[in-house]
């Protein structure tokens, strides 16, 4: 068992999804850990990473490396911030803070499943749930297997769901297509990326999910923001409030 | 030149829902066909590590394996010529037809002559230019460009072409896929027999033997090639591959990952000329040693041009393939063309999810996101961005530096759009609003929750 444990809330997780974060604190504890949520945190840098500003995010880097350099293990509920640091962190010097930090933080499922082992969640969610795991989480973690690679999909998320009691996945047409929401593309090409938010939500509707899960809040906020404005019959749930019990 | 160029033009794409669906649904259809072919083959990741070895020891002795190629193709008889750039290339293939006296030309499909923009060029100096492969004559018909580099007329649809077709070739509007490919090939054979000279494109020159290898469905380069007295073969530099069993690997890679076929119709070998006949192949740099010396992005030059990192690209499929302006669209050409003129495609990088479908889908494993990534640090830096966009992500990041900046700011964002939604989520100043709600902003932060609650700093 690790000693210490470091919560790492991403900036728009912490602001907008406050939730999704007091999930995964609970969720974490309910297994027996001690976590730290360090104060000092903002983001990982990958908004500006992302836009090409890599420049403009290596104070933001520096200081999240600072924040957690003292854990054993750093739990995240966002594949896609996990990705950047693990990925896209060798644009600062490679001291022994930066390589523990990098090899460190784990992703929540990842987590639950390859560090703490756990096969059975021992909650219930009886509903039709569409799955959708975020393309970084799925395809630069690789926490499952893409659809371009064939084979079982996989992963630690969808072994998790698959043990919660009463829950139905559904399947769906393209099951590993893009949110369409890529940071500041969902801004700068906001026409490709709200039409890929409609299409990958028409997807998960046409088979029946009345919920929408994920380990990325980033792709649940876009969904959920086309959802709101086309009026669908449709909620977006993070993966880490199902493992944590919630009821909808 | 445009910082918002793809945007703008995929925008454009995009107002007709329909069409857009349609070719969508279109190109994840080759995509589908595409999964079944790589399915079918078990060692497939085999392959394609095979595939990226061969090509990444080829690039890595380049200048070898092309001299060897040059030794072995004079040594059956092809003249071999060398153009720095598309100029020389054009000068090149025009003096040939020239010396000949040649007016018409047939071509097989060949990107690297659009990319020199080869066909006005001719058609400037007199040559009649008639394109065979049937989804090039259609875009060649319609003044248009290819937008997609395997299938060049996917952007149009049956009735379009049958329009087109009762337009420029007399056909009856029928739309009928039968019909209309026996009208164009009735059409092209009359061509293509009083042709004076054939082009052709390379998909694998093969240093040891001299061996000019052309994959077609529709066997045009070896009507054209094997009909008219002279035959051009147009190469870039990077199609050299050393050794013929290199093909083993290579061939089994290529159709399926372009369109789900296990091998294309034809696979044709041109080594020497037929007797009285002339074959000449031109290798074309334009850009690529540039390329080749750039460390980040050296791997783009493996690409074996198969179009599966299109078909497989969500922005791509709803976007189409003249939103990005340059011969090789979707993925690949996000990273190609940056390389060849930075100020004119910055805006390509930046199309892009980085959702990575395309290094999971490419035969020859090029890690395209990571590239994508790299011209994006290179575009911002070198200010081939927005003014606005450098200030504001100058601004994120020195506000996401500080914890207790973060929070002042995150707060005034929450009041902001508790407030205020409206003003913030207007279509006019808020491009995300346009199509989707803005996030409903709770009271409280975590961390504000967490201090509340568990009583730590």
């Amino acid at each position: 068992m690790p000693a210490r444990i470091a919560l790492f809330v991403p900036c728009y997780v912490d602001q907008l999804y406050p939730q999704v974060a007091r999930a995964t604190l609970e969720l974490l504890e309910r297994h027996g850990l001690d976590v730290d949520f360090p104060a000092s945190q903002t983001c990982c840098g990958q908004p500006m990473a992302n836009a090409g500003a890599e420049r403009d995010a290596l104070e933001t880097a520096r200081s999240f490396v600072k924040a957690f350099a003292g854990y054993d293990c750093i739990v995240s509920p966002s594949g896609s911030c996990v990705y950047h640091v693990r990925h896209h962190y060798d644009v600062l010097e490679q001291t022994d803070a930066v390589r523990r930090v990098r090899g460190r933080v784990y992703e929540l499922c990842q987590f639950l499943v390859e560090v703490l082992h756990v096969e059975d969640p021992g909650v219930a969610f009886p509903h039709r749930v569409g799955l959708h795991v975020g393309c970084h989480a799925l395809r630069g973690l690789r926490l499952g297997t893409s659809s371009e690679l064939g084979g079982r999909p996989g992963g630690p998320m969808r072994a998790l769901l698959e043990r919660v009691e009463g829950i139905e996945l559904v399947g769906l047409d393209r099951p590993d297509e893009c949110c369409g929401f890529g940071g500041v593309f969902s801004v700068t090409e906001a026409a490709v990326s709200a039409r890929m938010g409609l299409d990958r939500v028409a997807d998960h509707a046409r088979h029946g999910a009345e919920v929408i899960t994920s380990g990325d809040v980033s792709c649940l906020m876009h969904m959920e923001g086309v959802i709101r404005r086309q009026g669908l019959p449709l909620r977006v749930v993070h993966v880490a409030e199902i493992l944590n019990g919630a009821a909808l | 030149m445009n910082p918002d160029s793809h945007a703008a033009a995929a925008a454009s794409f995009l107002r007709d829902a329909e069409r857009t669906g349609w070719h969508d649904r279109a190109i994840w259809f080759v995509r589908q066909k595409r999964d079944i072919a790589a399915r079918s083959v078990p060692e497939w990741e085999e392959l394609r590590g095979l595939a990226s070895a061969i090509k990444r020891h080829t690039m890595s002795h380049l200048a070898l394996y092309l001299e060897a190629f040059e030794r072995s193709a004079r040594r059956n008889g092809v003249t071999v010529h060398w153009a720095r750039d598309a100029a020389e290339h054009n000068d090149l293939v025009l003096g040939i037809l020239r010396a000949r006296g040649a007016r018409r030309l047939v071509k097989s499909k060949s990107m690297l002559t659009e990319e020199c923009r080869l066909n006005p060029f001719l058609a400037g100096n007199g040559i009649e230019v008639v394109e065979t492969d049937l989804g090039e004559r259609i875009v060649q018909l319609a003044g248009e460009e290819p937008s997609h580099i395997v299938m060049p007329a996917i952007h149009r649809k049956k009735a379009e072409v049958a329009a087109l077709f009762h337009r420029t070739l007399g056909t009856r509007e029928d739309p009928d896929p039968a019909y209309l490919a026996e009208a164009a090939r009735q059409h092209l054979r009359g061509l293509m027999a009083s042709a004076d000279a054939a082009m052709t494109g390379v998909n694998f020159a093969v240093a040891e033997t001299g061996a000019m290898v052309v994959c077609t469905n529709e066997g045009n380069a070896d009507l054209g090639a094997h009909l008219a007295p002279v035959h051009i073969a147009s190469m870039g530099l990077d199609k050299v591959i050393p050794r013929t069993e290199h093909l083993g690997v290579f061939l089994r890679l290529l159709a399926r990952s372009a369109t789900g076929q296990p091998v294309t119709a034809y696979t044709s070998h041109f080594v020497r000329p037929r007797p009285g006949a002339e074959l000449h192949v031109v290798i074309v740099d334009n850009g690529r040693t540039a390329q080749l010396a750039r460390d980040d992005f050296r791997e783009s030059l493996h690409c074996i041009r198969c179009g599966a990192c299109l078909n497989t690209c969500p922005v791509y499929r709803r976007s189409g393939g003249h939103s990005y302006g340059v011969t090789v669209a979707g993925p690949i050409g996000a990273i190609l063309a940056p390389g060849f003129d930075l100020a004119a495609h910055a805006s390509l990088p930046f199309a892009s999810t980085l959702c990575g479908s395309c290094a999971d889908v490419c035969p020859v494993r090029i890690d395209i996101p990571r590239q994508l990534y790299r011209w994006r640090q290179i575009a911002v830096a070198s200010g081939q961005v927005s003014w606005s966009k450098r200030v504001s992500m100058r601004l994120l990041g020195a506000t996401l530096a500080s914890a207790s900046r973060y929070e002042r700011a995150g707060r005034l964002l929450r009041r902001l759009l508790r407030r205020v939604p409206r003003l913030i989520g207007h279509p006019a100043l808020d491009p995300w609003s346009r199509s989707r709600e803005l996030p409903v902003a709770p009271e409280e932060s975590f961390r504000e929750w967490y201090r509340r609650e568990r009583r730590t700093r």
